[in-house]
C-alpha cells in the first residue's frame, strides 16, 4: 500500500482531495465553478514557476532568481508597450529577458561551477536591482487594452491564464516524462558523474534546466502584469518561495533525480486551494500564514519517505 | 579463554527467510572464515551478533552462558566488534576524532568539554598497533582507502575487543596493505582475539583462516577445519553446484591492434605504453594508487591527455570528452559503482538504457516500448536477478548492480571495454557470469583492458598484463610467462 501510495505520488493526491473535502463541508461557496475558476486563475502565475523549478530541482539545482526575473521581465515587457512597441514584439522581448536572466544563472552554474543557491541569491538581487534602476522605483502602468486580454480574457468560460498554463504542463510533462532531453536531467540530477561517463553533456543539460526556469518564469511575469494592468517593480517578491513550496509539496526530491511533474501540479493546487480556503472562510488574515505553514509541514510529513526509526 | 555460541540463528526479513537454524562456535585466539554468496546471510548474521537487528529465533552464549544482545553499544560492552564493509569512518574529521564518536563517554570532562590529550594519545597507541604512521589530527578524507580501512580495525581495537568481525576487509586493499592485515590479524590471534572473517577472495581463507564455514540461502551447509577444506568443495558448497573452472579462460587469436597509449601522460600519470588487439583481454595491474584508473580515464577521454599520443582503431585522437569516446566506439565501465556507474533513483529499465538513449528516440521522445523489450532482453542474457525491469538498482545486490553496469553497454555495440574493477564484491557465481561474458565479447572480436586488485583474477583471464607503478606502465607480463613473482617485481618498482 505504501509503495502504490509512493509510486503513483498518490500522497500529495490525498491531501488534496482531504483538503477539498473539508473546504466543501465547511463552506457553501468552495465547490462551485466561479469559485474553482478563481482557484485555478489565482493558481496559474505559481504553476508556471513551479513547472521551471521542477526542471531546476530535479537536477539538484534550485532557483531563487524567478520571483526576481517575474519582475525584471515584466517591467521591461511594460515599459516597450508604453513607449508604443508592438505588444507582441515586447512581450516576446520579455521572454527573451526571462531566458537570458535563466541563462546568467546557468552558466554560473554549468560552466564557472558556483552552487546554485549561491549563483541565484546573487542574481535574486541582481534583477530586481535591474527592475528597480529601469523603474526607477515607480509601477507602470497604462498599459495598451489589448495586452489585458492575456491575463483577464476568457474562453469558453475558461480563463485564458488558465488555458496557457495547462498547455504549459501538458508539454512540460511530455518532456520531462517521456523525452530523451527529461530522462537525461533526471540522469543528471541522480547522478551527475554517471551521467557523464555515460555520455550526457550534462553542462548543456543544467544550463538547459535555468533557462526553461527564466522562461516560465517571464511568462508568469506576463500573465501577472496583464492581470494586474500594472507592472510593479516590487511584482513576484516571495514568488520562489510559494513555488519551491509547490515542487516539494508534489514529493520531488531537493537532491535532485526525483520527482514528477504531476506531483509539483498537485502541490501548486494545494497551495492555490489552501489560500482560496483560508479566504472564503474569512480567516483572519494575521493567523493565514501560520495557519498555511502548519498544513504545509503535515502535508510534507505525510508524504515523507522513510519513517525516521528503524 | 572465551568461546562465542549462535545457536539455532533464524530470521526473516517480512515473508523473507534470510537466516535459519544457523550455528556458529567461535573461540579465542581461532580465525573463523565465513563463506557464502551474496545474500547467503552472512552480513545479517554478523549484524544479529553485533546487535543491528534482533533475531526471531536461536541464542547467543558466551562462555556458555547465555546473554541477549540488546544493540550495538551493548555488543560493544560484551567485546564483541565489527568492521563494516563500506568503510563508516567520518571523512570530514580527524583520526583522533573518529575515535571519539561512540566512545564520547570515556573522554568526557567537566562542562562537556572533551579530553583530547588523552584522546589523541590513545589514537597514536592504537595506531601504532596497526603499524599505521599517521599523525592523529590528519582528516580521514586525506587518507587513502587501505589506510582508512587500518584506521577502521584501530578504532576497533581500542576497546577490549574479545571477537572482532571484518566484513570483506580487503575488498580495497593492495597485495601489500593485505599482507600487512593478515600479520595485524596474527598478532590479534595471538592476543586472544576471536575473528569472523568474511570474504570472497578462496586464497586469503588459507592464508589466514583456521576454520571455513559455509552459508548458502540462509542455511549453514557445512563447517571445515582448513587442513581438510578443498578450493572445489567450499566452492561447490557455496554455490550448490560443481563449478568447473574458477577463471574459464577461451584461447583467442589476436587480431588488429585496437587500441595503442604511446608514452601518454595526464596531470596524474605519465609515460604510460599499452596495446589491446581485438580478441584480447588485457589487464591493468599494480598497486593501489599506481595510477591504473586514472590509465582508463585519460584513454576514455574523461582526464585530458596532456603528451604522448592514443591511437584508436586507425585514427589518432585524444577524446575531449566521454561522449567522444563513446561515440567511436570505446567505453569505461568504471569501478565505482554506486558513485559512477549508477543512476540510484532509477529503475533497472531506466538505467539499461541511458547511454543509448538517442538510438531509440524517436521525435526527440523516448521509445518506451522498444525500450521495455531492450531492458528485458539484456536482463535474460546476463541473467540479471530483478523482481522486474522496474525494481531501482539501489536495492540489487553487488553483482546484479555489477551486470547491469555492464548491460547498459551492450546495446551500445563498442569495439572497446575498459572495465575498471569488474568484478569487485561480486559473489562467486557472478563473477563466473562476467567472465563468460567477457569471453563471448572477446569472441566476437572486440577488445578488453580490465584493471583488477584481483590478482589470481588477472593472471587467470588476461592474455597480457601490463604493470603500473607510480603512475607509468612498468613493465609487461606475457601470456607464457604469466606468474605471481615477475607480476609483484614490476607492481613494486623493479624491472624483469
Amino acid at each position: 500500500m505504501r509503495d502504490v501510495i509512493r509510486k503513483y505520488h498518490l500522497g500529495p493526491l490525498i491531501g488534496l482531495v482531504i483538503l477539498f473535502l473539508v473546504l466543501s463541508v465547511l463552506s457553501g461557496q468552495f465547490l462551485t465553478f466561479g469559485n474553482l475558476r478563481n482557484v485555478a486563475l489565482q493558481t496559474s502565475v505559481n504553476m508556471l514557476l513551479a513547472v521551471g523549478m521542477t526542471f531546476v530541482i530535479l537536477t539538484a539545482g534550485i532557483d531563487l532568481s524567478v520571483g526576481s526575473t517575474v519582475a525584471v521581465s515584466s517591467a521591461i515587457g511594460a515599459g516597450l508597450m508604453v513607449a508604443h512597441v508592438n505588444i507582441w514584439l515586447s512581450a516576446l522581448i520579455a521572454l527573451i529577458i526571462g531566458a537570458a536572466a535563466g541563462l546568467l544563472n546557468g552558466v554560473f552554474v554549468a560552466y564557472v561551477g558556483l552552487a546554485p543557491f549561491i549563483v541565484t541569491l546573487g542574481t535574486m538581487t541582481l534583477y530586481r536591482g535591474i527592475t528597480e534602476i529601469y523603474t526607477q522605483g515607480t509601477p507602470i502602468f497604462n498599459l495598451p487594452s489589448a495586452f489585458a486580454t492575456l491575463g483577464t480574457g476568457q474562453v469558453a468560460g475558461v480563463p485564458i491564464p488558465v488555458i496557457l498554463t495547462l498547455v504549459i504542463v501538458v508539454v512540460a510533462w511530455l518532456v520531462l516524462h517521456r523525452s530523451v532531453t527529461g530522462r537525461r536531467i533526471y540522469a543528471v540530477g541522480g547522478n551527475e558523474e554517471v551521467a557523464h561517463l555515460a555520455g550526457v553533456p550534462v553542462k548543456r543539460y543544467l544550463l538547459l534546466v535555468y533557462v526553461i526556469s527564466g522562461l516560465l518564469a517571464a511568462l508568469a511575469g506576463l500573465v501577472l502584469t496583464s492581470r494586474l494592468g500594472t507592472a510593479e517593480p516590487t511584482a513576484g517578491t516571495g514568488y520562489e518561495l510559494d513555488a519551491i513550496t509547490a515542487v516539494v509539496l508534489g514529493g520531488t526530491s531537493l537532491f535532485g533525480g526525483e520527482g514528477t511533474l504531476v506531483g509539483t501540479v498537485i502541490g501548486a493546487a494545494i497551495l492555490g486551494v489552501i489560500d482560496n480556503g483560508l479566504n472564503i472562510m474569512n480567516v483572519n488574515s494575521f493567523w493565514q500564514d501560520a495557519v498555511k505553514g502548519a498544513i504545509i509541514l503535515v502535508a510534507i510529513m505525510l508524504d515523507r519517505k522513510k519513517p525516521a526509526s528503524r | 579463554m572465551s568461546v562465542l555460541e549462535m545457536k539455532g540463528i533464524s530470521k526473516s526479513f517480512g515473508p523473507v527467510r534470510v537466516l535459519q537454524n544457523v550455528n556458529l562456535r567461535l573461540e579465542s585466539g581461532e580465525v573463523l572464515a565465513l563463506l557464502g554468496e551474496n545474500g547467503a546471510g552472512k552480513s545479517t548474521l554478523m549484524k544479529i551478533l553485533t546487535g543491528v537487528y534482533k533475531m526471531d529465533e536461536g541464542e547467543i552464549l558466551i562462555d556458555g552462558q547465555p546473554v541477549k544482545i540488546d544493540g550495538v553499544q551493548h555488543s560493544r560492552e560484551m567485546g564483541i566488534e565489527i568492521i563494516h564493509q563500506e568503510l563508516s569512518l567520518f571523512g570530514n574529521l580527524s583520526i583522533a576524532e573518529n575515535f571519539l564518536i561512540g566512545h564520547e563517554e570515556k573522554y568526557k570532562r567537566a562542562l562537556g568539554f572533551i579530553d583530547y590529550k588523552q584522546l589523541h594519545e590513545d589514537a597514536r597507541s592504537a595506531l601504532h598497533r596497526v603499524r599505521l604512521n599517521k599523525a592523529t589530527d590528519v582528516l580521514i578524507k586525506e587518507l587513502g582507502v587501505g589506510e582508512q580501512q587500518l584506521v577502521e580495525i584501530a578504532r576497533a581495537l581500542q576497546s577490549q575487543v574479545r571477537f572482532l568481525v571484518m566484513d570483506e576487509p580487503t575488498a580495497a586493499l593492495t597485495e601489500v596493505e593485505t599482507e600487512r592485515l593478515f600479520e595485524l590479524i596474527q598478532d590479534l590471534k595471538a592476543h586472544g582475539v576471536g575473528v569472523v572473517y568474511i570474504s570472497h577472495r578462496m586464497e586469503e581463507l588459507f592464508k589466514v583462516a583456521d576454520t571455513v564455514e559455509i552459508l548458502r540461502d540462509g542455511n549453514e551447509v557445512g563447517t571445515r577445519t582448513i587442513a581438510e577444506a578443498q578450493e572445489r568443495e567450499l566452492i561447490s558448497l557455496m554455490v550448490g553446484r560443481e563449478m568447473e573452472n574458477r577463471y574459464p579462460r577461451v584461447e583467442t587469436t589476436p587480431g588488429d591492434v585496437l587500441l595503442q597509449v604511446k608514452d601518454m601522460s595526464t596531470h596524474r600519470v605519465k609515460g604510460v605504453n599499452l596495446e589491446v588487439r581485438r580478441g584480447e583481454i588485457v589487464g591493468l595491474g599494480g598497486l593501489m594508487g599506481a595510477g591504473r584508473t586514472e590509465v582508463a580515464r585519460g584513454i576514455a577521454g574523461v582526464d585530458r591527455v596532456t603528451g604522448g599520443e592514443v591511437r584508436f582503431k586507425d585514427g589518432l585522437c585524444h577524446f575531449r570528452n566521454p561522449q567522444d569516446a563513446i561515440q567511436s566506439g570505446m567505453v569505461l565501465v568504471t569501478e565505482d559503482r554506486k558513485g559512477e556507474g549508477l543512476v540510484l533513483p532509477f529503475t533497472t529499465r531506466e538505467n539499461l538504457a541511458l547511454p543509448t538513449l538517442d538510438a531509440r528516440k524517436l521525435l526527440g521522445l523516448v521509445n518506451r516500448k522498444q525500450e521495455r523489450s531492450f531492458a528485458a532482453d539484456v536482463i535474460r542474457q546476463l541473467r540479471i536477478k530483478v523482481s522486474s525491469p522496474e525494481q531501482t538498482v539501489g536495492s540489487l545486490s553487488g553483482g546484479n548492480q555489477q551486470k547491469v553496469v555492464l548491460g547498459k553497454w551492450l546495446a551500445h555495440n563498442p569495439d572497446l571495454f575498459i572495465l575498471d574493477e569488474p568484478t569487485r564484491g561480486v559473489d562467486v557465481g557472478a563473477k563466473q557470469e562476467i567472465y563468460q561474458l567477457m569471453n563471448d565479447l572477446v569472441a566476437q572480436g572486440k577488445g578488453i583492458l580490465m584493471i583488477s586488485s584481483d590478482l589470481p583474477e588477472l593472471l587467470g583471464m588476461c592474455d597480457r598484463i601490463y604493470v603500473m607503478y607510480q603512475g607509468t606502465t612498468q613493465g609487461e607480463v606475457a601470456n607464457d610467462t604469466l606468474n605471481q613473482e615477475d607480476f609483484m617485481t614490476l607492481a613494486t618498482g623493479g624491472t624483469l
